[in-house]
């Protein structure tokens, strides 16, 4: 479905501010998978999403979705096929266009033409569609007006609408107390399963990161460093995987003094 | 002479209309429409004074427009400057070419030549030469707010409204950014031009500075307009930028009429205009901390009332 080969990306090459994000990733992602990435700031797991979503382009490598090599892709022409919803839920929607309008874009991808898509078929769609977060009285209210939970759950249905192959979810719930963030995982959840969405989540919650999914990576300092997936994961715990991270990161630091060491 | 203030007002308003587009639909500065409307002036009157046909005129005016738009959106799209600056370098250069264009003369006159305002009075024969004039034009401008109104109804054109508030929803949703920003100051400049073409045969020349000053202009008649009433609708956004168009012409006719009184003369227009334009965003800006005030005392008298009821 997803297979990343052998990426990389440098920021700034050639400047005194070059900085490696992502070195040699490699990953696989079968049709109906649902991946869980953690991380700490910095590990580069939104630049994987950039590089996945085309915002910019790899610096080496390449990404092929579905059989077709998307590296140089431009990022409207991947959306196609791939749904994305960030952290700030200000970025999915259009804030000063209503409900409907916003919902009448997302029906389906691609250039639009000179027809109105607004009928009274698709109205009734999209109020039993926003009908679960209670916002279907609402269909001719300004985006703007509301609350970031709301927003963020228009997104998902958004992104959802038009059936992307693969669904990127970038902390999707971050921004939200702790009541939405659980409406809005409910809601993803429920669209992954009836759908059958591949999808990739990025999460701050280790615990989250074990429940949610049958796959589970861990990225640092620009590269996957675990990979745990059926039966390993569903017995992972949160201090097995911190465990194990600091397994991982002490031998890193172990062979850094060895490396110090011979130099001298 | 209250004929001629509407007319004016109203061939004033195709141009407002357009910069609508690009000032308020598309959040862009476009500084484009100084040179289209002089390039829409010019084209016309080299069509009719060349005998081609006023609809033929028409229509090229406008694809000359469109081609403007074009050309600071393919310098926006693929330089990655700011629009701003984009339009700035159109404009500049149009400045040359709309000269090219009226064969080296800074204008050419539309004397002894039939232009729409000849045959307004002809088709509303039962009217009177002025009142005939206003009939036509306000039949051309209801024409093209309609059509504005419907286009800005399709999908593609809340595609345009979405990539003004969020360029990052409209690339999410599959479209191509670019196209859209080709298409949206393609037909905003088109409009705009087309407004230059009518203008020329109203005022009977064509002049390589007509549009010296436009945007501004244009943005003074949009904001005048968003005095009048609140709305979210196109149809009736539209509708305020015209009367707002007609209202700015009305002031700048009582300023050319009165004006002497107070020792303005027309060389004093633009800085008006530019002190409008200062004075609109002003008063705009006050009007939202008097809301904000008046919904804070309004919540100090809540907020205390329930104290004493409690």
């Amino acid at each position: 479905m997803l297979d990343i080969k052998h990426v990389t990306k440098v920021f700034f090459p050639g400047t005194v501010n070059e900085k490696v994000a992502l070195e040699d990733i490699n990953l696989h992602v079968e049709d109906g998978d649902v991946v869980s990435v953690i991380g700490s700031n910095g590990s580069g797991k939104s630049t994987l999403f950039n590089m996945i979503a085309g915002t910019f382009p790899v610096t080496s490598g390449s990404i092929v979705l579905d059989g077709k090599d998307i590296t140089k892709a431009p990022e409207y022409r991947r959306s196609f096929e791939i749904g994305r919803i960030f952290q700030d839920p200000t970025k999915g929607t259009s804030a000063n266009m209503s409900i409907q309008d916003n919902m009448m874009l997302s029906l389906k991808k691609g250039m639009r033409g000179i027809r109105t898509s607004l009928t009274q078929e698709n109205r009734q769609l999209f109020r039993k569609l926003i009908e679960p977060v209670g916002l279907q009285d609402r269909l001719e209210d300004n985006v703007g007006l509301l609350s970031g939970g709301q927003r963020q759950a228009l997104t998902l249905i958004m992104a959802c609408m038009s059936h992307p192959k693969l669904l990127l979810l970038d902390e999707h719930t971050a921004a939200l107390d702790p009541g939405n963030a659980r409406i809005v995982m409910d809601l993803t959840e429920k669209y992954i399963e009836q759908e059958k969405f591949t999808a990739i989540m990025i999460t701050h919650n280790m615990q989250f990161a074990i429940e949610f999914g049958n796959k589970l990576i861990m990225m640092d300092e620009g590269r996957i460093i675990l990979e745990v997936s059926g039966e390993e994961k569903k017995n992972l715990t949160v201090p097995d995987l911190i465990k194990r991270f600091r397994a991982i990161r002490n031998k890193d630091f172990a062979s850094d003094e060895e490396l110090l060491t011979e130099a001298d | 002479m209250i004929e001629g203030i509407f007319v004016e007002g109203l061939i004033f308003s195709v141009m407002a209309l357009g910069i609508l587009i690009s000032y308020r639909i598309l959040d862009l500065a476009d500084l484009t429409c100084d040179g289209s409307v002089a390039t829409g002036a010019a084209v016309a009157a080299i069509c009719i004074t060349n005998g081609w046909g006023i609809p033929s005129a028409m229509i090229l005016a406008f694809l000359a427009g469109v081609l403007c738009g074009l050309c600071t959106a393919a310098i926006h799209n693929h330089l990655h400057i700011p629009g701003l600056l984009a339009g700035i370098l159109t404009m500049t250069m149009l400045y040359s070419v709309n000269l090219r264009i009226l064969g080296n003369k800074a204008n050419v006159p539309l004397v002894r030549v039939d232009t729409l305002y000849d045959q307004f009075p002809v088709f509303f024969s039962f009217l009177s030469s002025s009142l005939a004039s206003l009939a036509g034009t306000l039949l051309f401008v209801l024409v093209v707010k309609i059509i504005f109104d419907l286009f800005f109804r399709t999908d593609l054109g809340v595609a345009i409204g979405a990539l003004g508030g969020n360029e990052q929803v409209v690339v999410s949703l599959g479209m191509n950014p670019s196209l859209l920003k080709y298409i949206a100051l393609g037909l905003s400049n088109g409009l705009i031009a087309l407004s230059g073409a009518l203008l020329a045969q109203y005022q009977g020349f064509a002049d390589a500075n007509l549009g010296q000053g436009m945007v501004v202009q244009g943005l003074a008649a949009i904001m005048l307009g968003e005095f009048l009433f609140n709305s979210n609708r196109i149809s009736l956004i539209t509708l305020r930028v015209i009367l707002g168009s007609i209202i700015y012409k009305g002031l700048m006719f009582l300023g050319r009429r009165y004006g002497y009184l107070v020792g303005i003369t027309p060389n004093d227009f633009k800085l008006l205009t530019g002190l409008l334009v200062i004075i609109s965003l002003i008063v705009a800006s006050t009007r939202i901390k008097a809301a904000e005030e008046k919904a804070r005392k309004k919540a100090v008298e809540r907020v205390m009332g329930g104290k004493t009821n409690a």
